[in-house]
């Protein structure tokens, strides 16, 4: 089974080692995995900015560096939505390529549901002896249903888990708002934090890392140097200390 | 309503460091959101009810002029006058002709958006006519001279303590703290007016093409009195608020209180048909429908035409994030939240609405939430592309996205590129890791630290790790 991995571009140029442990997940379930080296981008910035056209040829690009894969597998929900669904419903919906990215939209896989869905996983190299609490990203949780899948990952890399409140909440993030409107989106990291504070665990996990840079940099900001804060891959991978 | 759009972003500033508003939305968002959560699970299917609603709506829009021409004659058999203002100025010189050819001096009005929408408050106390507004919330507001800051609970901005100070200014009477005295002294204050009331305007939640009726909810009774004390009664509604039957509204009335409050139904429903008749002791002896468009047909066949479905439940407000934080005055006009933000640029102009496409994280919460499935999200998205395309956005701003866009598209640019960004940043986040301060994304670091990136860039890692094999 070929898969390919699409990477994201915050992974590549923030937290490599999130996707290195998207890689070890995947081929530790037996995967044949390709990462097309010239891949960048899903197109979402261009997108919700408005610019139509970049993330059409964006969404084009991917189609073309993905083609030959079984599936295609994204360590994010909200990269995986914009291909999903957003290519599909509204880029290229009514268009001649509208059938080509169905098919690229019905291979497509956010991480933990292929892991869990797809490759109905039983276990995970990771072992994580600490508490988590869970923040759901908005587009992976709304668009496609991200849920239980990762919580699944974490029981069976042994976490205990410690819900807060409002963890469907968004956390501000919300890609460019975070700095066209950075007063309101701090606003809403900081009710996050609160949260936080409030479930007291050892680490803050999430799906999405746009999302998990925004509550950590205010985590940061707070004072907070104490609680550690983790996409579910490196946990499920046996990757928190960033060792490869 | 002046448009106030332009300064989202400053007025939002102020709204979230004022106490008293952060501490109003605190409480509303239990009540709201908390409220709906119950009042849906009573239903079994929910989902299939807001599809067929949803369709209903679409079905209405599609054959507009076919209904509202339908309306029309079932009113104006039952004794009703329609009046079609294409303009916020043709609706308001309608009632102000109304008011004028029959002597009117005084006026009671239940909420209606509409008339904030086209300011006729204004136009009437303008040419001498006492106007008074009876749901208790518009009659804070009017009380304070400030607009409403949701569409559903327009004083939910105000404490109870600054409500006790307006009233006992207003009423001169001392000052009372328990909300049940306030609200019996809003009452008696309220009561005269009702009984001596030229004329009665209300707004309308729909309008019934098959009788002809107009239909407004309310949970406070004042309504009634509006449409029924005075000798004329005045409807002025949205054209868009036509629906084929009463067994429509049946269908739309289990979605509009549970989505609003979590209500399962209203206190009042006021049906009006038509004027009193010879052997009917009750009711006015002229009744006016006034039909607006302003800026509506604009949108019939459009890209925006989803939003006419909107049944002003206020849900979307109520479940943003955004608004939760900054209320609804922020947001500049009479429509806040993220039906504001498609609808102000659509009636005002997207030159006028400023920020307001962008207030917002695209989280989803409002679409899911809508009892008519209205795609927010896409329809925000929709006036940004605009903004793009019409260059309205900021300069830097619009460098910034066409860099980006450059190297984006060229992956072997990009690779080094990001090669260096990458170094640049590790160094800047220095011992801790952490970026303190960055020109330029200072809308991210006046408020957080910005994690530096851990080293190397992925495809860098990747490459040597394949090189090494």
């Amino acid at each position: 089974m070929k898969v390919g991995l699409f990477v994201t571009c915050l992974v590549d140029l923030v937290r490599p080692n999130i996707g290195f442990a998207a890689l070890k997940l995947l081929e530790d379930a037996g995967c044949e995995v390709i990462v097309p080296p010239d891949q960048t981008c899903c197109g979402q910035p261009g997108y919700n900015s408005g610019a139509r056209d970049v993330a059409k040829a964006l969404a084009r690009k991917v189609l073309a560096e993905f083609r030959d894969c079984d599936y295609i597998v994204a360590p994010s929900g909200s990269c995986s939505g914009q291909i999903k669904v957003h290519a599909v419903e509204d880029l290229f919906h009514g268009e001649p390529e509208e059938a080509e990215f169905r098919a690229l939209a019905a291979k497509w896989f956010e991480l933990s549901d292929f892991l869990v869905n797809v490759l109905k996983r039983d276990s995970v190299p990771g072992k994580f002896a600490g508490s988590v609490t869970y923040h759901d990203s908005c587009s992976g949780l709304r668009e496609l249903g991200i849920k239980q899948q990762p919580r699944a990952l974490l029981a069976k890399a042994g976490c205990t888990l410690n819900e807060m409140q409002d963890s469907e909440k968004c956390c501000g993030f919300g890609g460019t708002f975070s700095i066209k409107l950075g007063e309101i989106s701090t606003r809403m990291a900081e009710n996050k934090c609160v949260n936080i504070g409030v479930a007291g665990a050892d680490a803050l996990v999430g799906g999405d890392l746009g999302c998990l840079l925004n509550i950590e940099g205010r985590l940061r900001r707070n004072g907070d140097l104490k609680t550690k804060v983790y996409h579910f891959a490196e946990i499920a991978a046996g990757m928190t200390e960033g060792k490869q | 309503m002046q448009v106030q759009s332009m300064h989202f972003k400053q007025t939002a500033s102020g709204k979230l460091n004022d106490a008293v508003l952060q501490g109003a939305m605190k409480k509303a968002k239990g009540k709201f959101v908390d409220g709906r959560a119950l009042g849906v699970a009573e239903v079994d299917n929910w989902e299939d009810i807001r599809t067929y609603a949803a369709e209903l709506r679409n079905r209405v829009i599609d054959n507009l002029d076919a209904y509202l021409l339908e309306f029309e004659r079932n009113a104006i058999r039952r004794g009703a006058k329609v009046h079609w203002a294409e303009t916020a100025e043709e609706a308001n010189a309608i009632v102000l002709g109304i008011a004028q050819q029959n002597g009117v001096k005084t006026v009671t009005k239940s909420k209606s958006m509409v008339t904030e929408e086209i300011a006729l408050n204004d136009v009437l106390i303008a040419a001498g006519i006492h106007v008074m507004e009876t749901d208790l919330g518009e009659y804070i507001l009017q009380l304070a001279h400030e607009p409403p800051s949701h569409i559903v609970a327009p004083a939910m901005h105000k404490s109870k303590e600054q409500v006790a100070e307006l009233f006992a200014a207003a009423h001169h009477k001392p000052l009372l703290t328990d909300i049940g005295e306030l609200t019996r002294e809003a009452r008696e204050q309220l009561r005269s007016h009702f009984l001596a009331a030229d004329m009665g305007i209300s707004g309308a939640n729909f309008i019934v093409a098959e009788t002809g009726t107009t239909l407004t909810v309310t949970n406070e009774g004042n309504a009634d009195l509006v449409t029924t004390v005075p000798r004329i009664h005045c409807v002025v509604t949205g054209i868009e608020k036509v629906i084929p039957t009463l067994e429509d509204f049946a269908t739309l009335i289990r979605l509009l209180p549970r989505s609003a409050i979590g209500q399962s139904i209203v206190n009042y429903l006021t049906l009006t048909t038509g004027v009193k008749s010879p052997d009917e002791t009750d009711g006015p002896e002229q009744m006016h429908v006034v039909l607006v468009d302003a800026g509506r047909t604009k949108l019939v066949g459009s890209d925006m035409k989803d939003m006419l479905r909107c049944i002003r439940c206020g849900a979307c407000m109520n479940h943003c994030p955004v608004y939760q934080n900054v209320g609804g005055h922020a947001y500049g006009w009479v429509y806040p939240g993220p039906m504001g933000s498609v609808l102000t640029p659509t009636y005002v102009g997207i030159e006028n609405a400023g920020d307001l496409p962008n207030a917002a994280t695209f989280c989803g919460e409002c679409q899911v939430v809508c009892p008519v499935k209205i795609p927010l999200p896409d329809l925000m998205r929709k006036w940004r592309e605009r903004q793009f395309d019409q260059r309205l956005r900021p300069f830097g701003e619009r460098f910034v996205m066409s860099v980006w866009a450059f190297f984006i598209q060229r992956p072997r640019l990009y690779a080094f590129a990001s090669r260096i960004g990458v170094r640049v940043a590790v160094w800047m986040g220095g011992k801790d890791k952490l970026i303190h301060s960055l020109p330029g994304i200072d809308g991210w670091t006046d408020g957080r630290d910005m994690p530096a990136p851990q080293g190397r860039t992925f495809r860098e890692l990747y490459a040597a790790r394949k090189g090494g094999q």
